[in-house]
């Protein structure tokens, strides 16, 4: 791609990413003391991860078996509260075992 | 100053290795795409975000508007201007301005959970590690991906791609074990994000703002159902 064209989407992507992220950390500076924009805030990360995480977590590996296997095996460890890396090795490893299983049998 | 700091990339670490498998698979999608490796790199470098970057990659490919770039990268992104506020009600009192412009680089859906689950509030040197360990391995795996190209097996990548869901899990379960009301609002959002996802929403619905949109009513419905009690919430801590 042509370089110069390159960094202009560049510039537009990076930039608006970051005025995103930037803007309201400078404008929200006093602490909120309403008890319901405290508890939307307090919520806010489960149901931000919770809508990335479902469905996608099933079809993120190219087929649904592996997925939903490698998602049972990531719940399961996480309700253990077993660490962040422990949990995303231990599920890659299951879909990996399904997908080796898979080509076994196929 | 410096114990913070130190904290921050150690907490930054498992962040850093979920980072690596997603950013491969850019780092392989951009060079599959014709981008050079110079190029897939400091895309990473300089967005730190993943929906966000394969959008703007297709765009880039099929040469669309600038206007549109601009657009795609507002709705897909925009979740993290809800996640700055929460940050910004963390940030310790000598978080000002300048160094407000350097925290608010980092803020992702990772970094912001880390950040908001600290029971006290954040310094400037903590967001810094916890930012700096991520975007090395967030440049880092797409550097590797650029260069894998095709060398890597199938069955590898494939399994690589719920490294960063496995992450999720670890980060929103473990709490909701101690409060079963955060099942709630995990389960609101799923359902949300679910409808969207086998409906013809999917159609009319980008990714990035079925996020904005089961985010904010599912944070919503657990306002209205438990309201958190500051104290209560303090104590709790972790969650």
């Amino acid at each position: 791609m042509n370089t110069k064209i390159f960094l202009i989407y560049l510039l537009l992507m990076a930039g608006v990413t970051y005025l995103i992220r930037t803007i309201p950390l400078i404008v929200f500076r006093e602490k909120i003391r309403n008890r319901f924009v405290q508890s939307v805030l307090y919520y806010m990360p489960y149901a931000v991860l919770g809508t990335m995480t479902f469905p996608a977590i099933f079809f993120s590996t190219g087929d649904l078996l592996s997925g939903c296997v490698g998602a049972g095996v990531g719940t399961v460890l996480a309700l253990r509260k077993k660490s962040l890396l422990f949990v995303a090795i231990a599920a890659c490893l299951a879909v990996a075992a399904v997908k080796g299983l898979e080509l076994l049998l196929r | 100053m410096g114990q913070d700091f130190q904290k921050g990339i150690r907490d930054g670490i498992p962040i850093a290795l979920g980072y690596l498998s997603v950013s491969f698979t850019f780092g392989l999608a951009a060079v599959a795409n014709g981008l050079a490796v110079w190029q897939a790199v400091l895309i990473s470098l300089t967005n730190l975000t993943s929906a966000g970057q394969f959008a703007g990659l297709d765009i880039m490919v099929a040469a669309g508007g600038y206007a549109e770039m601009v657009l795609a990268q507002l709705v897909i992104n925009l979740r993290y201007s809800l996640m700055s506020i929460a940050v910004s009600q963390k940030a310790d009192a000598k978080m000002k301005t300048p160094q407000r412009l350097l925290v608010g680089f980092g803020i992702t859906d990772e970094i912001f959970a880390v950040a908001t689950g600290q029971n006290d509030s954040v310094s400037t040197a903590y967001m810094t590690g916890l930012m700096l360990t991520p975007i090395a391995g967030w440049t880092l795996g797409t550097l590797l991906g650029a260069l894998a190209g095709n060398i890597l097996p199938a069955l590898v990548a494939d399994a690589l791609g719920i490294a960063i869901y496995g992450m999720f899990l670890a980060i929103i379960l473990p709490p909701a074990r101690e409060n079963k009301k955060l099942f709630v609002i995990i389960g609101a959002a799923a359902a949300i994000s679910c409808i969207r996802y086998f409906t013809p929403l999917r159609e009319v619905l980008s990714s990035g703002f079925t996020i904005i949109i089961a985010a904010i009513a599912a944070s919503v419905l657990g306002a209205v159902l438990f309201p958190v009690d500051t104290d209560a919430q303090k104590e709790e801590g972790s969650a």
